[in-house]
């Protein structure tokens, strides 16, 4: 359990260490912080267009209820493969929206119990990898890259290797099939 | 790409929301969900100017630099395009240690810093640089040591261990990570140039 205590510390610690080593340093940390801070305002203001005009597409697709007929296509290959088809809606909302996929871990883990299969693939899904299409129009938008060649396949294949990796660690590790 | 995305997450949506008689619910979401994406960003807005504020302190400190010179050895192999002791290093050095603490959100103004400065080399503006994509496929890939999150809501539902999803998770992303940088090579080679 302690482990949940030692993830509560890292930020203030990190905080904390920062401001000493920079003390030591003896940096004007307040003025330091300050021209820091504005830039972080600007930072943010500029990624709103970006970040809205995604939130609103994504909203729309998930709240459009197809993913529900895709699982539907998906289902004899996860039957073949014996995954849980529990899972298969997160891993698909995996790489486009990191909120949604919380939530459906969330879900799952209330459903099944955070020491189930299930509940603990959804643990290891959402802890294992980032959202990618997030990721990807929040960054390159940020600085007007149009092109973004090949890095979404890069991402989305990511992503599968992420599902599948997940599956068979949860299945090794804990020795659930 | 982006724009091709974009146009079909919402032609999708729609399209299929009017066959499947759930137009009611999208025609309520293009109306009320901006007001959610603003909350979304008004809480992201103190959090991004703290860590920027915190970030420049250990800029100043020669902190920031630090942990990339101590990254560096790595950082010729995934990097070989970015020259050394480049601005941009010391950006990507700090964003990716800061999601290895699972601090998310943190680390996005680290992040931002890093593709700008790293558009500094690059020689076609709106283009992805190769650079750029590697460190982006790294961000995607979720380099977590702990994930803080998870284990909240794990402890929250009374797992009998909440921490025991560690080692999966951290044995996870390292070959999620591996394989990532793996594709992001051979699609480099196969397309990229």
């Amino acid at each position: 359990m302690n482990l949940v205590k030692i993830g509560n510390l890292i930020i203030p610690i990190v905080v904390l260490l920062i401001i000493i080593y920079a003390l030591r340093k003896k940096v004007k940390i307040y003025d330091s912080f300050i021209i820091g801070a504005k830039e972080g305002l600007e930072l943010a203001i500029s990624v709103l267009p970006y970040l809205v005009a995604m939130l609103f597409a994504t909203n729309i697709l998930l709240k459009s209820n197809i993913l529900n007929y895709v699982f539907d296509i998906f289902s004899p290959v996860i039957d073949f493969f014996k995954i849980p088809k529990e899972i298969l809606p997160m891993a698909l909302v995996r790489s486009i929206s990191g909120n949604a996929s919380f939530a459906v871990m969330v879900d799952l883990i209330k459903n099944f119990g955070p020491d189930s299969y299930i509940g603990r693939i959804a643990s290891a899904i959402q802890g294992s990898t980032d959202t990618t299409i997030y990721v990807l129009s929040l960054y390159f938008g940020s600085i007007g890259i149009k092109k973004i060649k090949y890095s979404l396949w890069v991402g989305l294949l990511t992503d599968l290797t992420c599902l599948i990796v997940s599956i068979i660690l949860v299945s090794f590790v804990f020795g659930n099939f | 790409m982006m724009n091709k995305l974009w146009a079909f997450f919402i032609i999708i949506g729609i399209t299929f929301a009017i066959f499947s008689g759930n137009i009611d619910i999208i025609n309520k979401e293009i109306i009320e969900y901006p007001n959610e994406i603003f909350n979304i960003f008004i809480s992201m807005v103190p959090l991004m100017v703290i860590w920027s504020g915190i970030m420049n302190i250990a800029k100043d400190a020669g902190l920031l630099n630090k942990i990339s010179k101590f990254m560096s050895p790595l950082f010729k192999i995934i990097f070989p395009d970015i020259p050394k002791g480049h601005e941009s290093l010391d950006y990507i050095a700090s964003n990716l240690t800061i999601n290895m603490l699972g601090i998310h959100n943190a680390s996005t103004p680290f992040g931002l810093k890093a593709m700008k400065s790293l558009n500094e080399l690059n020689k076609n503006k709106e283009e992805a640089s190769r650079s750029m994509i590697t460190f982006l496929v790294l961000n995607t890939s979720g380099v977590t040591i702990i994930a803080t999150d998870i284990l909240a809501i794990r402890s929250m539902y009374n797992a009998t261990n909440p921490t025991d999803i560690l080692l999966v998770t951290i044995i996870g992303t390292i070959i999620t990570t591996f394989v990532a940088l793996i594709l992001d090579r051979i699609f480099y080679y196969f397309k990229g140039r």
